[in-house]
């Protein structure tokens, strides 16, 4: 069914119709219309599932934990400041390796405050076991969400589905809501090879020693690089559904002669595509956008990059002290690859700065430089102040 | 040469004509009860203080980078740690042999749930901090969101009034109880409707060297779905009907009440209240959640004795009066 | 591409006044976008949101620094310069006002340039003091941009039948006070 929503309740929408028997969410800006959407779902009676109004996001976390290890599919959402407290539980959840399926939506981290997009909640989590997939649209968002509840069960690993806070939870865009019968084709019912019974009693957690604990961290990394084919799959199983696919796990735009290329995460691809299309117009360039950044698509991102003598990469995070992140991760894939394109970093659009169409011949620009760029704040706009401290 | 006076702070306090702790032109809405119980809460505490304020309405609106509204040292942390942050403040300054008071400000969700494990903490280790917690019984900076502070059958956002489900589904927590029982020197719940008392009761915790908690019950105009000019009004009500008892307890024990003078039925609170509404139909839910929130009320009226009697040393008015040289009646 | 920015203060139902424009040109076969820009949002506050309509998806996701169309919820906020901030040459404002006259336009803008008093049309049709589903009458009407039943069946989407059928007075009784696609060249030229 084709009809406008607002990105949130389009996902709050697409979650009841994977039949989730329990969601616990704690609320938080830009994430709230997600979790009351959902409530207002199971007030009308239009949604069976029962949702746990949580007094923290380290417990919404541990709620629906619990809910997975007895056998319920459970569902949480959350951003910045509560994807950290919970961080301690999301590492637990992985190291189980618990299915779930978190909805990020993109929030930038305190200190200082802010409610607006960045990558960098998620960011800060990369490295607990999650899969992290990114959405570039609302569309995007409903049906990687569904295909979320299916790549969790079978890879038995945690996905996090992220969605820019504000700039696609709060826009209203039509969507194609696949309808119920189509997500019951597409998901199977839920079922954890080690659900808590007492009829098959098991131990989850346990202590492990220095003579087990590397196999199975081992396990764990090996898994989610291995996760990449069951993404593929689930897109490529949703496109033979619906006609249409969610990014598999890198997006590509533009023509194989493109000598520059430009990699992104989320939401600005649009933006990117139409800065394109209206201010370059005859320079061929090839824009990336990564779907999935946990398993890191290294393999993919290669062969995406062939070709290309410069590559671009704009991203809404810092690593303080390091520079890019995203960046960072696309050297070290790239690294050893023959007739490799040089790396730029550029960042941009941190805390929610509106990124416009003119930073394309921005990041261009880059390109053009002697040497390759390590990290560019790229919208910058004035000396930062020298201590940040409120005037009265 | 000019005579000059020296006075200690106390004494300062004392003299001041009226401080302001907080600046007007921040950003609070129209009728905001929590503004205005900020307002009256630090001009009571004085300027020796120092507050750690959780994340919430009361930080958003005051606190708009390059602006402040504040007047008093001031710090936001996150959600969850006001009570241990100024747990870490306290501790600081007792090394320090500074005595300078710490406030710590929250609101419900701050206090009830995500703030709880640090307010036990800061309480149970003794530390002389003054918890002010101004309840508006919702997560309302992130658009009204239901907190265990909640009352039974409000709507809210995930608690919606639907087909299925009444508004939320639980009681409020008996926050005033589990704080009471750690056997703190001083906890005390007051209400925007009654300045003068909230200030009695700023000043009585501030003199205690230990943790002291106060709970305002501060309406929240859009939260609450009334217009923005009611928000005393509201709160009265919500004295008046038993819902809000304003309570003084030491070490657990009950010492004043403020009492009612003329008992209302709770449905004089609920009329007010959009976020009520679905309760003042004739159907059987509507009547049915009626009755179990008159008799929520009539529960505090009992287990508080709040109606007033003459000449009761508990009520908080009469109290006043004595102390003020006037006589029992 | 048609570029829309609606400003108004918290409480004006600035952000639904965007999502049911997007709406009503989505039911009659358009594209259309919706987003708000944000501050702490209360009530009182300045606000503003973002409307963009095409035939094709629109992908962009930034703001709206060049608008062709301005719609102005409250007249005090034509003082704060950021509301006309990037009007394009020739572009339109809607401006509500509670003068009886209308607002005479500032040098320039010329006929492209209209007001009518949309809170007190609306506290007579919807009951309560909300300009937006009047505003987006009126701003249908001069533009032409869909049809006003576009809009009416985007009112019966959102909202309950009795909140419904109020506001598609308010919209009928705005569109009648504007001179009809006074405004059309204007989306005409966007390709609309």
């Amino acid at each position: 069914m084709r009809a406008a929503f607002e990105g949130s309740q389009a996902i709050a929408r697409a979650v009841a119709r994977c039949r989730p028997q329990v969601v616990a969410a704690y609320p938080i800006t830009p994430q709230t219309h997600i979790v009351e959407g959902i409530a207002k779902l199971v007030a009308d009676g239009e949604a069976d599932c029962e949702v746990v109004s949580v007094e923290s996001e380290f417990a919404a976390a541990s709620v629906v934990l619990g809910a997975a290890v007895a056998g319920s599919r459970a569902y949480t959402a959350t951003a910045s400041q509560g994807v950290l407290l919970m961080a301690e539980v999301l590492y637990n959840i992985a190291g189980m390796r618990v299915p779930l399926v978190l909805t990020c939506a993109n929030r930038a981290v305190s200190a200082p405050i802010n409610i607006w997009n960045d990558h960098q909640d998620a960011m800060a989590v990369r490295d607990a076991g999650w899969i992290q997939l990114f959405c570039t649209d609302n569309q995007e968002a409903v049906d990687t969400t569904i295909q979320a509840f299916r790549i969790t069960q079978e890879t038995e690993l945690p996905v996090m589905v992220c969605v820019d806070g504000f700039i696609l939870t709060h826009l209203f865009e039509p969507v194609d809501l696949p309808s119920q019968e189509q997500i019951d084709m597409f998901l199977p019912p839920y079922r954890f090879s080690r659900t808590l019974d007492p009829r098959r009693p098991l131990t989850l957690g346990t202590l492990v020693g220095p003579e087990h604990y590397t196999e199975v961290r081992a396990q764990l990394h090996g898994d989610l690089e291995a996760a990449a084919e069951a993404i593929l799959k689930a897109d490529a199983d949703w496109a033979d559904l619906v006609g249409r696919r969610a990014g598999g796990l890198i997006k590509s735009d533009g023509p194989h002669t493109a000598r520059i290329g430009v990699l992104t995460l989320g939401s600005v691809y649009g933006t990117l595509q139409e800065a394109a299309r209206e201010l370059v117009p005859d320079t061929p360039l090839r824009l990336m956008a990564l779907r999935c950044f946990r398993p890191f698509p290294a393999e993919a991102l290669r062969a995406a990059v062939d070709g290309l003598t410069d590559l671009v990469v704009l991203e809404r995070a810092i690593g303080p002290g390091m520079g890019g992140i995203l960046a960072t991760e696309v050297r070290a894939a790239l690294a050893g690859l023959r007739d490799a394109p040089r790396v730029h970093g550029a960042v941009a659009g941190l805390g929610g700065r509106d990124i416009p169409l003119d930073i394309l011949p921005r990041l261009l620009a880059l390109a053009d430089a002697a040497e390759p760029v390590r990290c560019s704040v790229i919208d910058l706009q004035k000396t930062p102040p020298a201590r940040l401290g409120a005037d009265r | 040469m000019s005579k000059t006076t020296v006075l200690d702070l106390r004494e300062l306090r004392r003299r001041q004509p009226r401080f302001t702790g907080m600046d007007p032109g921040h950003r609070a809405c129209q009728g905001c009860g929590q503004s205005l119980a900020a307002h009256i809460v630090t001009e009571a505490a004085g300027p020796d203080v120092i507050v750690a304020n959780a994340t919430g309405c009361l930080e958003v609106f005051s606190t708009p980078w390059p602006q402040t509204a504040w007047r008093v040292p001031w710090i936001h942390s996150l959600f969850e740690n006001a009570a241990a942050l100024a747990a870490g403040i306290e501790t600081a300054l007792k090394q320090q042999g500074r005595p300078t008071k710490v406030l710590a400000f929250a609101g419900d969700g701050g206090t009830f749930d995500i703030g709880f494990q640090t307010l036990s903490g800061m309480i149970e280790r003794g530390h002389n901090v003054l918890y002010v917690c101004f309840d508006n019984e919702a997560y309302m900076n992130t658009g009204v969101q239901r907190s265990s502070s909640t009352p039974h059958a409000a709507a809210t956002t995930t608690s919606p009034a639907g087909r299925m489900r009444p508004g939320k589904r639980h009681l409020k927590k008996d926050l005033l109880a589990i704080i009471a029982a750690h056997h703190l020197p001083y906890v005390a719940t007051a209400t925007v409707a009654y300045p003068g008392d909230i200030k009695a009761k700023v000043r009585r915790a501030m003199a205690i060297e230990g943790p002291t908690f106060l709970m305002i019950h501060a309406p929240c105009p859009l939260g609450w779905v009334h217009a923005p000019e009611l928000t005393i009004k509201v709160a009265r009500a919500g004295v008046e009907t038993g819902l809000t008892p304003i309570v003084e307890l030491e070490r657990g024990k009950l010492v004043s009440v403020l009492p009612i003078r003329e008992k209302r039925p709770v449905t004089d609170y609920l009329r007010l209240q959009g976020r009520f509404r679905h309760l003042l139909g004739d159907d059987p839910v509507a009547v049915q959640e009626r009755e179990h929130l008159q008799a929520l009320a009539d529960h505090n009226i009992e287990t508080y004795g709040l109606l007033a009697r003459e000449g009761d040393v508990r009520d908080s008015v009469t109290a006043a009066l004595v102390r003020r040289g006037g006589a029992i009646r | 591409m048609l570029e829309i920015r609606i400003h108004g203060r918290g409480g004006q139902g600035n952000v639904v006044a965007a999502y049911l424009l997007a709406a009503a040109v989505v039911d009659a076969g358009l594209y259309g976008q919706a987003f708000p820009a944000f501050g702490a949002e209360r009530r009182g506050a300045p606000v503003a949101a973002f409307v963009r309509v095409a035939r094709d998806t629109v992908r962009r996701r930034c703001q709206i620094d060049r608008p062709h169309i301005v719609v102005v919820q409250d007249p005090t906020l034509l003082k704060s310069p950021a509301t006309l901030a990037g009007l394009e040459e020739g572009g339109c404002v809607l401006v509500n006002s509670a003068r009886a006259e209308a607002i005479p336009a500032p040098a320039g803008y010329g006929a492209r340039w209209a007001s009518l008093p949309a809170t007190r049309i609306a506290e007579e049709t919807v009951g309560r003091p909300m300009p937006n589903s009047a505003l987006l009458g009126a701003l249908l009407a001069l533009t032409g941009l869909c049809p006003l039943a576009a809009l009416e069946q985007a009112l019966e989407e959102r909202f309950p039948p009795d909140t419904a059928a109020r506001n598609k007075r308010a919209v009928r009784a705005a569109a009648e006070r504007v001179p009809e696609h006074a405004w059309r060249r204007v989306v005409d030229a966007r390709g609309l």
